[in-house]
């Protein structure tokens, strides 16, 4: 295979990684995050404690967590339909992909959220905070940093699983290291299809962990600033950690 | 300002009962420092939780400003509104600040007035103005992490105040912090209680806290306050624990045929040469063994130690004496006057 053969499937390839990855990420964010605050806070001796509701919770998050993907995207088929109106294609795949990693991104909330100090919450509650209030100002600023390293392991995963999306005919990177590389032997295909997704997933670890620490700076709660030496950036104003007496 | 009746805690897991409060009675008048001392363990963390009701307390009322808050705390765990509504109005400064790091120290004095659905101008307005309060305007735009834990309590502090409580809570607010900054934080609380007319409630394990800035005290043992009243009444109750803990004179006494005594002078003898007069007036020799005079809740104070010779039953007389010249007098190793129990104690 020449490279002006490998370029345009490369980088359809590419586009149907992204696209799948991103929108499954997005859902996987938004329903996730409430999905592991509640798994908080209806935990015992929390501020909306159920004790009924908490176990069915997080008997669901670990049953859809205990399957396959594989498994999940078959008998997941008929939802699937019904929300995109197909079983192939990209779109096809988003549905699985978010419904894994949904589980996966709340579990990681709950132990973030869990590590914000319990004194927050009741200083606010000594404020008049009710318990939304407390969910917005406090457990989701205050573990943001940890939340964002969190959505970052959800792309790493995200990408991982999207390469088995090809067998809905959803195309990606993956798909395209499995069917040319491996059961075509197009082994320099596979090997260039290898080196995008170890660049790509080393570039979103690299931001996520950089927004991530860039965060935890501000607040003062870790060490040293991350080091960029590619880009020059200009330290905030507010970051003279020294002068803390 | 704040009156608890017959307040209960107990605290219960896996079968075990603990009994943090038992009967607590409390009364904190308007504009005073009230402290509440004793050992961690003693209850007065759950007390001052039950005050704002961090806390459910078990049985007992709880009435601040008039209104009785248990009995808008309504059933289940949840506050109603009514009870959040009360809590806006009681300030309450932490031991550990618990400021929220992901904001600044102008946004954290904001939170409250947030909560309170203020606008975004006059939030500032009065997260600046409570900020120049307590000396920290220069740092509004810095994270907590960025300052001294003093810095810190005062960020507290001035969140604290940004609903304009009548009422403030400080659950050892000074305890993490070293005695120079403890000192001005204390300055601090004390300056706006006369500046504001605020109640303060504190508790504490530090004696030099409740020496400093107390109008009143109570000692809690064992979820049970043992002693209470104001600094003065306290120093002036023989055998009291708190002043002895509050005043502290040292000297043992040297051989079995003498009598020890404490003399402890209020404000007019506090200037009369008493100990003169009465080596001159009985013709005996006095020995002092410990002296001391500081100042407890604004007032002068001292105190001392003196032994006399021969024992008790030969030294009633240059007692009398002394008592006359309005002293308060304790003798050492025997026991107190029935009329002056402490208040409370049980056995």
């Amino acid at each position: 295979m020449t490279w002006s053969e490998m370029q345009p499937l490369l980088e359809q390839a590419c586009w149907d990684t992204l696209y799948m990855v991103g929108w499954s990420t997005l859902i996987a964010v938004v329903g996730g995050l409430p999905l592991g605050v509640l798994l908080v806070l209806t935990d015992r001796g929390e501020l909306l404690q159920n004790v009924v509701a908490n176990k069915v919770i997080g008997q669901v998050v670990n049953v859809t967590r205990s399957l396959p993907f594989i498994i999940l995207m078959v008998a997941l088929m008929t939802f699937t339909r019904w929300i995109t109106g197909t079983t192939i294609g990209r779109e096809a795949a988003i549905v699985p992909l978010a419904i894994g990693a949904i589980p996966f991104f709340a579990r990681l909330v709950e132990t973030s959220v869990r590590e914000v100090d319990h004194g927050l919450v009741e200083a606010v509650q000594a404020m008049g905070g009710n318990t939304w209030t407390i969910v917005r100002k406090v457990l989701v600023p205050e573990s943001l940093p940890s939340l964002i390293s969190g959505t970052t392991t959800t792309i790493v995963a995200l990408i991982g699983y999207s390469a088995m999306a090809g067998t809905v005919g959803a195309g990606g990177l993956g798909d395209i290291a499995i069917r040319y590389g491996y059961q075509r032997f197009e082994t320099e295909l596979m090997w260039i299809t290898v080196a995008i997704l170890a660049v790509v997933i080393s570039l979103i670890q690299f931001a996520g962990d950089y927004a991530a620490r860039g965060l935890h700076r501000r607040s003062g709660r870790s060490g040293p600033a991350p080091k960029l030496r590619l880009l020059k950036v200009r330290e905030p104003a507010t970051a003279d950690t020294g002068k803390a007496a | 300002m704040i009156t608890t009746s017959g307040l209960t805690k107990v605290y219960r897991s896996r079968g075990r009962e603990v009994t943090a409060l038992d009967g607590v009675d409390l009364h904190v008048r308007e504009g005073e420092v009230y402290g509440v001392i004793g050992q961690s363990g003693a209850g007065k963390s759950s007390l001052i939780r039950c005050v704002n009701l961090l806390e459910r307390p078990t049985a007992g009322t709880v009435t601040v400003a008039g209104r009785d808050l248990t009995a808008l705390a309504g059933r289940g765990p949840r506050a109603g509104r009514e009870l959040r509504a009360a809590r806006s109005r009681i300030g309450m400064v932490f031991q550990h600040f618990n400021l929220l790091s992901s904001r600044t120290v102008q946004d954290n004095v904001e939170l409250p007035l947030e909560i309170l659905g203020r606008s975004g101008k006059e939030r500032s307005r009065k997260a600046l103005e409570l900020l120049d309060l307590v000396g920290l305007a220069d740092q509004a735009k810095a994270y907590p992490a960025q300052l001294s834990g003093g810095q810190k309590q005062r960020v507290g502090i001035a969140r604290a105040l940004a609903g304009d409580p009548k009422v403030l809570l400080s659950d050892e607010a000074t305890s993490a912090l070293d005695p120079e900054t403890t000192r001005s934080i204390l300055q601090l609380l004390r300056d706006l209680n006369q500046q504001l007319g605020l109640t303060v409630l504190l508790i504490t394990h530090e004696m030099d806290v409740v020496k400093s800035v107390c109008d009143s005290a109570a000692l809690m043992e064992q979820g049970r306050i043992v002693e209470s009243g104001t600094v003065t009444e306290l120093l002036a109750t023989p055998g009291s624990e708190l002043a002895a803990a509050l005043f502290p004179v040292s000297g043992n006494i040297s051989g079995d045929d003498r009598t020890v005594i404490d003399v402890t002078f209020h404000g007019e003898a506090a200037t009369q040469p008493v100990i003169s007069q009465l080596a001159r007036t009985y013709n005996i020799d006095i020995s002092i063994l410990g002296a001391a005079i500081d100042t407890v809740a604004g007032k002068q104070i001292g105190r001392m130690r003196v032994e006399l010779p021969g024992r008790y039953e030969d030294n009633v007389v240059p007692i009398g004496f002394l008592r006359e010249q309005g002293l308060q007098i304790d003798v050492l190793g025997r026991e107190q006057e029935p009329a002056l129990v402490k208040e409370g104690a049980v056995e």
